[in-house]
């Protein structure tokens, strides 16, 4: 095939969280476009939905809770060499701040910052990572352009991830390591199912939305995998907003 | 179990400018000036903490008085 600077050919890619949502249509873009793909989650059956849905042979299921240390360390060592990581496994409790408590807000930063904070130093301590990598956070709009009432553990956890990415990004270049974020709107995944939100309140957001519509996680899955690509090979340390203009 | 007194209580606790004595168990409470998104949320959390009960915002949108959410949480435990 002719130059195509967007292909994953010859990649390893490790996505966090893709029994679900946006790291499952990661890793099966990925796949797509050429690449190998490492997917992880808790749910094994969901893993086996995902990798179903893969092409080639040499995708890899890891299941692992990154609620923990021993997770995150078990995955640390079932991984060989990479070319790019997603840090995309995350979850969202809605509270209004007088019901926070310690136990939920732990709960929230562990899951969405603290394992991908100390998933990505593992895997560059072992360096797993190779020269011209890509490392790419799944964060969020919210807390940066928009927050939404209830939301303040999330927000915190999210502002953490872009903090964490603007300070590594830079670090990493010695190494030859990209590192960027996504920062998603609304999207349709299963992610917000506790039923805080009624389906009214989401389609009233979706109104609010210019596109007038929430995204789908293939739409959050192309700048990922943009993000991963040698076509951002002069792109670090940048945050990609894919919100349908919902900051605007 | 907490009485429906008791609800009555909690719920009026998640509003600031709606004065205690405005709610009752038979108050169309999506009628009050205070009533809003936020204010939902808080009841689902005042649920979860103080019944170990999980609503959900269709419960809160369904229900019409407080005695109404009060039955969805005593049919939920
Ligand atoms: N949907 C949106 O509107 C939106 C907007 C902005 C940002 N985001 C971000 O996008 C990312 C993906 O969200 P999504 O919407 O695709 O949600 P989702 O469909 O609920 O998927 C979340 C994924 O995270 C995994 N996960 C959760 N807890 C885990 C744990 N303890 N250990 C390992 N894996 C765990 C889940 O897998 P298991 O349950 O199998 O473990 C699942 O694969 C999150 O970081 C989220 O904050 C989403």
């Amino acid at each position: 095939m002719s130059y195509n600077p967007f292909s994953l050919e010859g990649k390893t890619v490790l996505v966090t969280g893709a029994s679900s949502g946006i790291g499952k249509a990661t890793a099966i873009l990925c796949s797509k476009l050429g690449a190998s793909v490492i997917i992880t989650a808790r749910n094994e059956e969901r893993l086996k939905d995902t990798v179903s849905q893969l092409e080639g042979n040499n995708n890899k299921i890891v299941v692992a809770d990154l609620s923990g240390t021993e997770g995150i360390n078990q995955l640390i060592n079932e991984v060989n060499e990479l070319d790019g990581l997603v840090n995309n496994a995350g979850i969202n409790k809605i509270l209004p701040i007088q019901f926070v408590d310690e136990h939920e807000l732990m709960n929230t930063m562990q899951i969405n910052a603290l394992s991908p904070i100390l998933l990505t130093q593992g895997l560059i301590k072992k360096k797993r990572i190779r020269k011209g990598g890509a490392i790419v956070f799944v964060s969020s709009i919210a807390g940066h352009t928009r927050s939404s009432v209830g939301n303040s553990m999330y927000c915190a956890s999210k502002g953490t991830i872009t903090g964490f990415m603007k300070c590594i990004s830079k670090e990493l270049v010695i190494k030859k390591i990209r590192c960027n974020e996504v920062l998603p709107g609304q999207v349709d995944t299963p992610i917000m199912s506790q039923g805080a939100v009624t389906e009214e309140q989401m389609t009233a957001l979706a109104a609010h939305i210019p596109m007038k519509r929430l995204g789908n996680p293939e739409e959050i899955a192309a700048g990922i995998v943009f993000l991963l690509s040698d076509a951002a090979s002069y792109i670090t340390g940048s945050s990609l907003i894919i919100d349908g203009g919902l900051s605007l | 179990m907490k009485t429906l007194e008791e609800f009555v209580a909690l719920f009026a606790e998640q509003f600031d400018d709606t004065d205690a004595s405005e709610i009752t168990a038979a108050t169309e409470f999506k009628d009050l000036d205070e009533w809003s998104s936020l204010i939902a949320l808080s009841i689902i959390a005042m649920a979860d903490e103080e019944f170990d009960v999980a609503l959900k915002g269709a419960d809160v949108r369904d229900a019409s008085t407080v005695e109404d959410l009060y039955k969805v949480i005593c049919g939920k435990m």
